[in-house]
Parts: C-alpha cells; structure tokens; sequence
C-alpha cells in the first residue's frame, strides 16, 4: 500500500489516496478503482529538468565520439535540459504528432519531486529533500547530436506526459532499483532498470544542487534509458515503472488534435 | 509606460514608473532606493539566444554565423532583480556579463509570422545574463552549470510597453563595470531579429503570455570580479544594477 497525491482532470486541489501496485488500485474516498477509469491532471506544478546521457548504456553510445569533434572531451558535470510548461500534459492526454514528422522516441524516465528547496545538498541526505517519484515520458523528436541544446526536437507541445500521481519517497526503498518497461499498443518494446544510472538519484541531486537550487515541487529527470521506442501515429505509449504505477498516453497527429488536446 | 514589480513594506505588488517618482498600486510614491526590485515580469518560460551577434559569435572563436537561432532555457532560480547581487563561485576565472534585450510575450501565440509577430508581444525589458566559461562543455552546450546558476541573469528595473519603443531593433546595447564602459552594440545586429526569433519558437513550440526571450549580446564581455558593479543598459528600456558578491556573502562554505 502507497500513498500516491494526485489531482482529478479539472479540479485545482490536490486528491491522495493509497496505490497498490500489486493489484493496479488506487484507492481514495472509501472507493476503489484502476487507473483507466480516471482521468487526472499533471500532478505537479515547478521546474521540470532532464538529464542526458545518465544511463550506462547511452552513455557507452556516445563514448566513443566523447573525443572527437564536436564533444572533445567526455562529459564532467550532469548535462540538464527544462521541459517547459508547453510540454506538460497528464495521464491519458494525447501527445500530438507534429506536421512533418512520423515518429516520436519515447523517454521513459523517473521524476523526482523535490519536497524543499535543495542547494549544494550531499548525496547522504538527498532524499530528506525528495517528496516522492512519478513517471515522465519526455518525449522528443528523434536527434543524433548532443551538441546544441535540443529544444526544437524537446520543447514542442505536449512532449512532456507526466503522472498519473506523485508517490510517496517513503514507499520506495531504493529509487535506484526500479525497473522501468515501455509499452507501445500493448507490446513490451523497452526494459531497463535504474540501477543502471551513472550518477544515482542522490549523487545525481548533490551535483546538480551544486550548481543550482532545486525548488518544491521542482522534477529531476534521472535520465532516459540507450534505445528510446519510436511512436507513432495513433500508438497507445504505456511506461511502467516498479512500484511507481503506469503512465498512459497515445501518439495523435497535431491537426487531429481538438477539444481536451493542448494545442 | 514603465512597470515594475517591487517589495516595499512587507508587500510585494506591482509599481509604475511616474514623474513624481515610483507609484505603487496602492497609491504610495516612494524612491527607487526604497524598493526591493524584483523581475518586472515572474519568470516562466524563458529563452535565451546564444551567438545572436556575428561580432560576438567571432569573438568566441566561431567562424560562422549560426544558420538557425542557438536557444537555451533558463529556470526560475537564475533570476534577480535591479540592484540585486550576483554570486561569483571562487573557483571561476571567468564569469562575464551580456547586456541583451528581452522581449516579453503579451499573448498566446503559435505558428506566427514574422510580419505579426510583434502582435505578439506585451514589452521590453533589460537582462544580464551571465555566463560562467570555466564550466562550459560541448554537451547541450551552453549547458545550464554555465547558464542557469542561482542569482546569475539580473532582469529589470523595468517592463516597458511596446508602444512606447519604436523600434526595438534599433537601440544601443552598453554596459559599464565600476563606471567604465566595456561594452558596446546595437540591436541592429542581431543575425536573428526579434520577428524571427517569435516565427522560429513559434513554429514548434506555443508561446505564452508572460514568456521572455533574452535575445543575445554583441562583443565586449570581460572578466568581472568580486565587488563589481555592472550596470547593463537598453536605450529606452533602462539601467539594470548589478553587483557582483564572493560565495562567502551567501555562507556557502
């Protein structure tokens, strides 16, 4: 049983009640039911930061171009990106398909939601400022460079789901060894685990708090995993992650987009 | 007009620029000095240019100009207002300042043309965006350890409406350290002007009200150092004050 906050579609103030993950339930008011039958906003209101290149296996990728032009040298400092508000959509909301494009990659990564304000904080007691974890699909137009910061292929509209909820820290025991599944049309097309992050969770907030504060409410993205799925038009997109729950979306031609849609 | 954001009191509210001095939405008119200022509009979205300026662009060794506009985000916590300090990490041996105009978006706007995207904007205001070089890497690059730093883009004293400025891309860019000028250019040579830049973010991203673009700087940045006062200027648009504190100032260490 975990305590999950979350807010209905519509309604301003924030809902909790208990997840279980065993059975897929979510519990609240004394009624019961699966996350299908609810629709919910985006459960959290600040910053919301990416990382690249923390997973082991995407970082391999790349390694062996580290040393040649135009990187020159191996990253040394967490590399961040925002996903700004734009991009912010809720569970079950279309992520559109924009004009000219036939496919989108689909990032399947833990949020971390910081619970105070975290400024050059260790790793020992980084996740006394952690309010708990929700799933993020960080969603971008597939790109081969990491050289310029990507926000034509990360920023556009609805490329960011994020919920269904925010789990309590205190129901996970260790964030960094979750495993983490994406679903597409309900076919198993990724699996990985945080434990293969190269700076874990609290390493990963005591390097980036270095250099900037982390606000409530704020998300830190743990990374995305090597072999990001493609998406297409009219793919249901499913992301799992352990203990965490399930955050659904399906991939809709921009134009098509109408009524309850963002853009 | 002029508009401003300000502390005074105990009660933070909006504020305009008058003859008699500085009035607040409640009536008082008090001094610039008796303020805190804070950003004239609070930061949501907010883009910034890099190598905006061909002078600026060959000043950091880039031998061609860019074909489409360099843009980065920058998060709430890097923004202060007029007359705000700015932390120096010690271990920097470069952190120079950007004097740069910033536009603010007035209405929603998506897929908008260049020949109405100035529909598309509420006003003007001034921005020092900071970087730190020592921290640079060629990852997302310049990534935010450079460029989103606590306290490092001053924005500020004013929002100044649209109307008011005819024409944003013809207006002298200065900075001043300790009184000295160090920097110098014009709007005019922006390689991607203001129209285009809302037509390029436009067409894959929907702009929002309250959104700002801080629309890159031309040559001139130098080092700066502890106690400096940094004084970036728009023609029209106004004096942004800075000063520039050691670590200790934040008891950090």
């Amino acid at each position: 049983m975990s305590r999950v906050k979350f807010k209905h579609q519509g309604i301003q103030q924030i809902k909790e009640g208990n997840y279980q993950p065993d059975q897929n339930l979510l519990e609240f008011d004394e009624k019961q039911c699966s996350p299908e039958e609810l629709s919910f906003d985006v459960p959290v209101s600040g910053t919301v930061y990416g990382t690249l290149l923390n997973y082991k296996g995407e970082y391999a990728k790349l390694e062996p171009s580290m040393n040649e032009d135009p990187y020159k040298a191996p990253p040394k400092a967490p590399i961040l990106y925002i996903k700004p508000i734009n991009t912010h959509i809720g569970y079950d909301a279309v992520i559109p398909l924009p004009e000219g494009f036939e496919e989108v990659s689909i990032g399947a990564a833990l949020g971390v939601v910081i619970g105070k304000s975290a400024k050059k904080i260790k790793k020992e007691n980084a996740l006394d400022y952690v309010a708990g974890y929700t799933i993020v699909n960080d969603v971008s137009i597939p790109h081969e460079s990491f050289y310029r910061p990507a926000y034509k292929e990360k920023a556009r509209d609805g490329f960011c789901p994020i919920g269904p909820w925010v789990l309590d820290r205190d129901a996970i025991g260790n964030p960094n060894e979750l495993g983490i599944r994406v679903l597409i049309n309900g076919e198993l097309k990724q699996e990985n685990t945080t434990s293969n992050l190269i700076r874990s969770v609290e390493q990963l907030l005591e390097e980036v708090t270095d250099f900037m504060t982390l606000y409530e409410g704020d998300v830190l993205l743990v990374g995305v995993p090597e072999n990001a799925p493609l998406a297409k038009e009219n793919d249901s997109v499913k992301i799992e992650i352990d203990g965490i729950g399930t955050l659904a979306n399906k991939v809709v031609k921009e134009k098509v987009v109408v009524g309850g849609g963002i853009v | 007009m002029r508009h401003a954001r300000v502390a005074y009191n105990g009660l933070i509210q909006n504020a305009m620029d008058t003859e008699a001095g500085i009035q607040l939405e409640d009536g008082r008119i008090v001094e610039e000095s008796e303020v805190t200022w804070l950003p004239p509009v609070e930061p949501k979205t907010v883009f910034t240019l890099g190598l905006n300026f061909a002078d600026h662009a060959a000043e950091l060794s880039f031998k061609e100009a860019p074909k489409e506009p360099l843009v980065f985000l920058k998060g709430p916590n890097t923004f202060i207002g007029h007359r705000g300090e700015t932390v120096r990490p010690s271990d920097v041996t470069f952190m120079h300042y950007e004097c740069e105009l910033a536009v603010v978006i007035g209405k929603t706007a998506k897929n908008v043309k260049k020949e109405e995207a100035y529909d598309y904007v509420r006003g003007y205001t001034v921005a020092n965006d900071y970087a730190l070089r020592d921290y640079l890497e060629n990852y997302y690059r310049p990534n935010l350890r450079v460029k989103n730093r606590d306290t490092c883009t001053p924005i500020g004293p004013w929002l100044v409406d649209k109307e008011d400025i005819e024409d944003p891309m013809n207006l002298q860019l200065t900075t001043y350290v300790n009184g000295e000028i160090t920097q110098q250019g014009s709007t005019a040579d922006m390689i991607f002007s203001v129209p285009h830049l809302i037509e390029y973010l436009s067409g894959f991203m929907t702009l929002n009200s309250g959104d700002i673009i801080l629309t890159g700087t031309p040559k001139g940045s130098v080092d700066t150092k502890v106690g400096d006062e940094v004084i970036t200027e728009v023609e029209g648009i106004g004096r942004l004050v800075n000063t520039i504190v050691g670590e200790e100032a934040f008891q950090t260490n």
